[in-house]
């Protein structure tokens, strides 16, 4: 258990300061895309709503509560990602006329 | 190679796809191929997740997965561009939820469980209950269900720091021994929900900003906590790459409003307007939209300020029509961008990107102040907080050190605005009584449309 706990924290302590290289590069512009994108990978606990939704068959309660997970888990993944695109769509620059 | 190795490869790989993805997003060039990437490394990891050898039905992650997509789908489609601050602080919202439902199902399936993960487990739930009512809670006060001033209640700080403390206490109790604790898990839960709803009701609508990046932090440190609950990499890297992400942007927000962290949060900024401030005199200079019409047909460079009464108006299309007639008629036209306008960062731009304004006639407050004294009309949409040169000359003022847009420094500067009413921080704003300031009251939409009806007659 304890070595776990290390080695997820060295991936926990390692990705935290990527994310702020990576986020500190991108301008004001674009911020609202970001967040919503960001919000979107935040959905990743889809992944572990799965697992819990899929296991114990027999565990009624554990079951519900990792479905209702997977729902409001993939709305996140689903709304985030597509209004982002959305948003995106509409950035363009001089002349080369927007999409809508 | 196992099954398991195959997953985790995969995972690699989803983790490569979302760092390129927010890499991508640092260019308007590139940001919507990166945010497909980003998506697609989401695909990549959801479906691999469907192999994992502990699944034996798959009945309800396909009723979850299809009722969320369906929702999903649809209200990013159909919301408009306006509203889309609540819909980020939404979906945040839901993020949170799903990573306290995951910790809760773990939990409930294997009581049994040693310290380490139960103290994941807690992490997960307490962050997850408060990004989801904090964040429901913003969204009422964005989309004006609930009142966006700040809701302050006598002793709010006590209540607050007896639920933290309580929560702690309890969760420690809880960690020790998970699996007799039922109760105090639930009681748990309950006081994450109350401590989202309390944090968020002192804040008032143009501190929004703020709570929503950090709310979007906090979603991705519960999908963290839920990563370390079921100890899978891939949460942790997605969920600490979206927790930085969220930290950046409230550091920017805080420091666009010259205010710390704990201001924002617990002071309850804007709740009492019309304070008595010295040093404003003078008279407002009206003016008529036919004589700002000549004036605009002579101008040579006209930046305009939007703020979120822009949005308010939805004037952002006949803007963009009266941006193409000035430049039809020779004139250069940028929008300068303060940080904190509108409700949530980046707002302004979204709205007129939807508009159909290029993005390169965006620029930031830092790079057109230093042009500012060479621009003949500055046009001012629903702002007022960030274009308040008190900011910068009125030590007493409670806004005072904020950077600003200095619109006071363009040779003539129109103020479009309903009344003289204070903005969100109840400050009087000096910049309408200064000797090259008019007013032209009335809605900001009508206004323009009248500037546009000027030029398209003449």
């Amino acid at each position: 258990m304890e070595t776990i706990a290390i080695y997820l924290g060295f991936i926990l302590l390692l990705s935290i300061f990527l994310g702020f290289e990576l986020i500190s590069k991108v301008p004001s512009k674009l911020h609202t895309p970001l967040m919503s994108g960001a919000n979107a990978i935040s959905g990743i606990t889809l992944v572990g709503a799965i697992i819990s939704a899929g296991t114990g068959t027999d565990n009624r309660i554990s079951v519900l509560l990792g479905t209702l997970a997977v729902t409001f888990a993939t709305i996140n993944v689903v709304g985030g990602y597509f209004v982002t695109d959305r948003m995106l769509a509409m950035f363009h620059k001089k002349e080369t006329g927007g999409k809508k | 190679m196992s099954l398991n190795a195959l997953i985790n490869f995969a995972y690699i790989a989803a983790a490569i796809m979302f760092i390129f993805g927010l890499k991508m997003l640092s260019s308007p060039a590139t940001a919507r191929k990166g945010n497909l990437i980003s998506a697609f490394g989401m695909f990549l990891a959801v479906i691999i997740t469907l192999l994992d050898k502990s699944i034996i039905s798959y009945e309800f992650i396909a009723i979850g997965i299809a009722a969320g997509s369906v929702i999903g789908f649809f209200a990013a489609r159909l919301v408009a561009m306006t509203r889309m601050p609540e819909m980020v602080a939404l979906f945040n919202g839901f993020g949170g939820i799903a990573s306290l439902l995951v910790g809760w199902a773990v939990y409930h399936f294997t009581p049994e469980i040693p310290p380490f993960t139960a103290v994941t487990i807690f992490l997960s739930v307490i962050i997850g209950g408060i990004t989801f009512t904090g964040s429901v809670v913003a969204f009422g006060k964005l989309s004006e269900y609930i009142s966006g001033k700040p809701i302050l209640f006598a002793g709010q700080h006590i209540v607050n720091a007896v639920l933290v403390i309580g929560s702690l206490v309890l969760g420690a109790l809880y960690c020790l021994n998970p699996a007799g604790n039922y109760l105090i898990f639930s009681i748990i839960i309950v006081m994450s929900l109350i401590l989202g709803i309390l944090a968020v009701i002192p804040i008032g609508g143009a501190d929004m900003p703020v709570v929503i990046s950090l709310l979007n932090s906090y979603s991705g440190l519960a999908a963290c906590a839920a990563g370390f609950v079921i100890q899978n990499n891939i949460l942790i890297v997605a969920g600490a790459l979206v927790g930085a992400s969220g930290i950046i942007l409230t550091q920017i927000m805080c420091k666009a409003m010259n205010r710390s962290l704990a201001n924002v949060l617990f002071s309850g900024f804007g709740a009492t307007s019309s304070k008595k401030q010295e040093g404003v005199q003078g008279e407002a200079k009206p003016l008529k939209v036919d004589d700002a019409y000549l004036i605009l047909e002579a101008a040579q460079s006209v930046v305009v300020v939007p703020g979120y009464g822009l949005a308010v108006a939805q004037a952002q299309h006949a803007l963009r029509e009266l941006d193409e007639l000035l430049e039809a008629n020779g004139c250069e036209v940028r929008y300068a961008i303060h940080p904190v306008a509108g409700r949530m960062p980046g707002h302004m731009n979204v709205l007129l990107a939807e508009a159909n304004v290029p993005y390169d006639k965006l620029i930031d407050m830092d790079n057109i102040n230093p042009t500012m004294n060479t621009v003949d009309v500055c046009l001012v949409v629903g702002a007022n907080d960030v274009v308040n040169p008190a900011a910068r000359e009125d030590e007493s003022s409670p806004i005072y050190g904020m950077p600003i847009i200095n619109v006071d420094h363009a040779k003539l500067v129109f103020v479009l605005k309903r009344s003289m009413a204070t903005g969100f921080a109840g400050v009087q704003n000096p910049l309408f009584f200064k000797e090259n300031t008019r007013m032209i009251f009335g809605d900001a939409k009508e206004t323009i449309t009248g500037l546009v009806a000027g030029f398209k007659n003449n």
